[in-house]
């Protein structure tokens, strides 16, 4: 419900100028347009908020400061203390994160005939995979191909993609949508078959599937059931804290450490798989953030430790639209689909000031100009925020179309008596993803052997910048590439004597590099917990 | 002044600013969560937690990332509930009611008691996509689950026994694979692309200059 003096008064403008700005098709910025707003406003060029790592395989390349304290931090474990000679579990694959592309992985590696295995910090499903509301991109219609698809996600990440890992994306993305649905996903079709898609931002053609705007849930809730199915041991609660190599210099499992007695424990395994995730919960710049509670970027410390190389690590996206009102849900996500189906970006004076469906770095950066620098932004009390006029959907696509096609969005505003197809809601940028990661090969492999990655920890498949819809897709394409790869890497693997050596060296490197911060990582969670003074 | 409520975290007594859910009280209580925390946006049913408020008939259940802390409010979260889900292939079932009676037998001994309903987390008509899947309704039984979180609250309420959101989850899963259309423009796509059919200009963007490639893509036709 909406009160405050300012708020009601921008409101009243809001629905003078609706029928106006339904009707109207804003226009799209020019590339140099882009750019300028890039440069000026998104979080990513604000230089004091970067650092140069000092030690590792990237030393000498910038990452936020959060990431650097933890990319250099101190291990949880002293490598001495941990008895190697006699695991406590020994699989053929040990897979880290048990989200969409975790789960991936898992059933396509057992599919092989591996002996695998799932360790995850929190349960299987709570994973930014569970969150994605908007959808999954493919080309499959008719007007569309690989290589428009390729365009758009090339394109929109900046030229920075690596072209195989775009290409693997784009290519096997159609058969990524079909093994969904023969796994049992309900994609919303129309009668005859044909799936209703969509577009996101920064697509050409409409190619986003979607599963009303739970698509994610819906998603992870079936591949979840599918490797419950196959009785692949979920070991939950327990976080990897560092990965183990043996005496080649090879990838051959992990140290253990279960979340709630602390209790240490040695897995073994052929080859590891790293699906972690996310990093939202680190806040960069102070910013909410839409992730799960787990999104600390633990596997990009595993990695980094253990030797392999970072790509891109200093790219964030940041979605244009979380909820800036009310403080309840300050932050979450407010899928990209409102803006699909036809709501516009409306300023205090109630004007369209960008066209709803550019790329979300442009899109984020051109709202905080518009409260920022223009001082067009609507006051939340902790903050601001810009209208996202939902109730346009309505007037454009008929009465029912929110509830149908957006049901978890007016599930979420009615709770706090905002009924979206009657009133607008109010948005600021919110942390949303990383797209930078672990630097793979096109068989998703790191820079260390056996040591495998797959969904929001890779680095390299977005560019600089993510589309709508091609992260759902990744943690699906790359989640079963990884599968596949390691079901078979695993019948010439022979793992030698298992060592820390390296988790030593890292901290000889820092002690060397006059490193004396005491922060611990991975992280595991973020602490919210409130001290008593 | 901020304004405070007092809320009792099992049975324990905190005051905690009004405006906070349920999970960031027991955050601001001093609670460092390691269960009962997901995705904390209302779709991982993590959370789901049982209250009332004191001097109320009624007991409530709600996710506690997604509901404000009232005055008086008695909180317990449930964060495990022992769901059973059965081991079944997705491949081989059979399509027919009998896919229920075999799997989830007890939901032919449903009271009625509307119970699972009234617990909802996500005021889903529980009872009613029970009744669906008695009749091996799956495509109406699917629709009417398909905002479960599987926080288990209904289950926890349930005098049958009942697993609901797994009987969910089945019929959802074989609505999706078997009863919904197939999409016969995917099928050509992926046969398409085993082909080989888009290689070749994928293989030309792929060793393109990046002034070519930017040359496309802004100058790329947009789908109305």
């Amino acid at each position: 419900m909406y009160t405050s003096e300012a708020m009601l008064e921008s409101l009243k403008k809001v629905e003078a100028n609706r029928a106006k700005n339904a009707a109207l098709e804003p226009e799209r910025m020019t590339a140099e347009q882009k750019d300028e707003v890039l440069r000026t406003y998104h979080p990513d060029y604000i230089e004091s908020q970067f650092e140069n790592l000092i030690i590792g395989p990237n030393k000498g390349e910038k990452v936020p400061h959060e990431l650097a304290a933890l990319l250099q931090g101190k291990s949880r474990i002293n490598p001495d203390k941990i008895d190697l000679e006699h695991p406590d579990y020994d699989v053929d694959v040990l897979i880290i994160g048990g989200g969409g592309a975790g789960s991936s992985a898992a059933i396509e590696a057992h599919e092989g005939g591996a002996n695998v295995m799932i360790v995850t910090k929190l349960r299987i499903g709570d994973a930014n995979t569970m969150m994605a509301e908007g959808g999954i991109q493919a080309a499959d219609k008719p007007n569309d191909s690989p290589a428009i698809h390729y365009i758009d996600a090339y394109g929109g990440g900046h030229f920075k993609g690596k072209h195989e890992l775009v290409a693997k994306l784009v290519t096997e993305a159609p058969d990524a949508i079909k093994w969904l649905n023969e796994l049992g996903v309900e994609f919303d079709k129309m009668p005859d078959g044909t799936m209703i898609t969509t577009h996101g931002g920064g697509t050409s053609r409409k190619r986003m599937h979607a599963c009303k705007d739970y698509s994610g849930a819906e998603i992870m809730k079936t591949l979840r059931d599918e490797v419950l199915n196959r009785q692949i041991p979920v070991v939950d609660f327990t976080a990897a804290i560092e990965i183990i190599k043996d005496d080649k210099g090879n990838a051959a499992g992990a140290v253990l450490m279960n979340m709630e007695t602390e209790e240490i424990l040695v897995a073994k395994a052929k080859c590891v798989v790293i699906a972690t995730g996310g990093a939202g919960r680190l806040h960069y710049q102070g910013f909410p953030t839409s992730n799960h509670y787990g999104a600390t970027a633990d596997g990009l410390v595993l990695a980094y430790r253990a030797g392999a190389k970072l790509l891109y690590a200093d790219s964030l996206q940041y979605h244009p639209t979380g909820a800036a009102f009310p403080e309840q849900i300050f932050g979450a996500l407010v899928t990209e689909k409102v803006r699909s189906l036809g709501a516009k970006l409306v300023n205090v004076d109630g004007e369209v000031f960008m066209h709803p469906l550019e790329t979300r770095d442009i899109c984020a950066s051109s709202i905080i100009r518009e409260c920022k620098a223009r001082g067009k932004g609507i006051p939340t009390g902790d903050g601001e925020g810009i209208w996202l006029d939902t109730p346009i959907i309505e007037m454009k696509n008929g009465e029912g179309t929110i509830e149908k096609r957006i049901p978890a969005m007016l599930r979420m505003f009615m709770e706090y008596g905002i009924d979206i197809r009657k009133e607008p809601i109010l948005v600021y940028p919110t942390l949303h993803y990383q797209n930078g990661g672990i630097d793979i090969t096109p068989d998703g492999m790191s820079g260390v052997e056996n040591l495998y990655v797959a969904g929001e920890a890779v680095g390299g498949i977005h560019g600089r910048n993510r589309l709508m819809g091609n992260s759902l897709l990744d943690v699906i394409v790359f989640g079963r590439n990884a599968g596949r790869s390691v079901r078979e890497k695993i019948k010439t693997v022979e793992v030698g004597k298992l060592t820390l050596g390296h988790v030593k060296k890292f901290a000889e490197e820092r002690a060397a590099a006059g490193i004396d911060s005491d922060v611990v990582s991975p992280k595991l969670l973020p602490d919210y917990a409130r001290r008593a003074k | 002044m901020e304004e405070m409520v007092n809320i009792f975290i099992f049975g324990k007594k905190y005051t905690v600013p009004a405006s906070l859910t349920i999970m960031k009280a027991m955050e601001y209580a001093g609670y460092r969560l390691v269960r009962g925390c997901g995705c904390r946006n209302g779709f991982c049913g993590a959370c789901a937690t049982i209250y009332r408020i004191k001097g109320e008939q009624e007991l409530k259940t709600c996710l506690a990332c997604q509901t404000q802390v009232q005055e008086n409010m008695y909180i317990a979260t449930l964060p495990f509930f022992p769901l059973v889900k059965q081991i079944y292939d997705i491949e081989k079932v059979p399509v027919s009611q009998q896919v229920m009676m075999q799997l989830y037998p007890e939901i032919y001994a449903c009271v009625g008691c509307n119970a699972c309903t009234k617990a909802c987390t996500q005021k889903l008509n529980v009872m009613q996509y029970i009744a669906y899947a008695q009749r091996g309704d799956f495509a109406k039984c699917a629709e009417e689950s398909f905002d479960c979180v599987m926080c288990g609250v209904c289950s926890s309420r349930c005098p049958a026994g009942i697993s609901h959101p797994q009987v969910g989850m089945l019929a959802r899963r074989i609505n999706g694979k078997y009863l919904m259309p197939r999409s016969q423009h995917l099928e050509d796509r992926v046969r398409e692309i085993h082909n080989g059919d888009f290689k070749e200009f994928l293989d030309t963007l792929m060793a393109e200059s990046d002034e070519q490639m930017m040359e496309r893509y802004n100058n790329r036709e947009i789908e109305k």
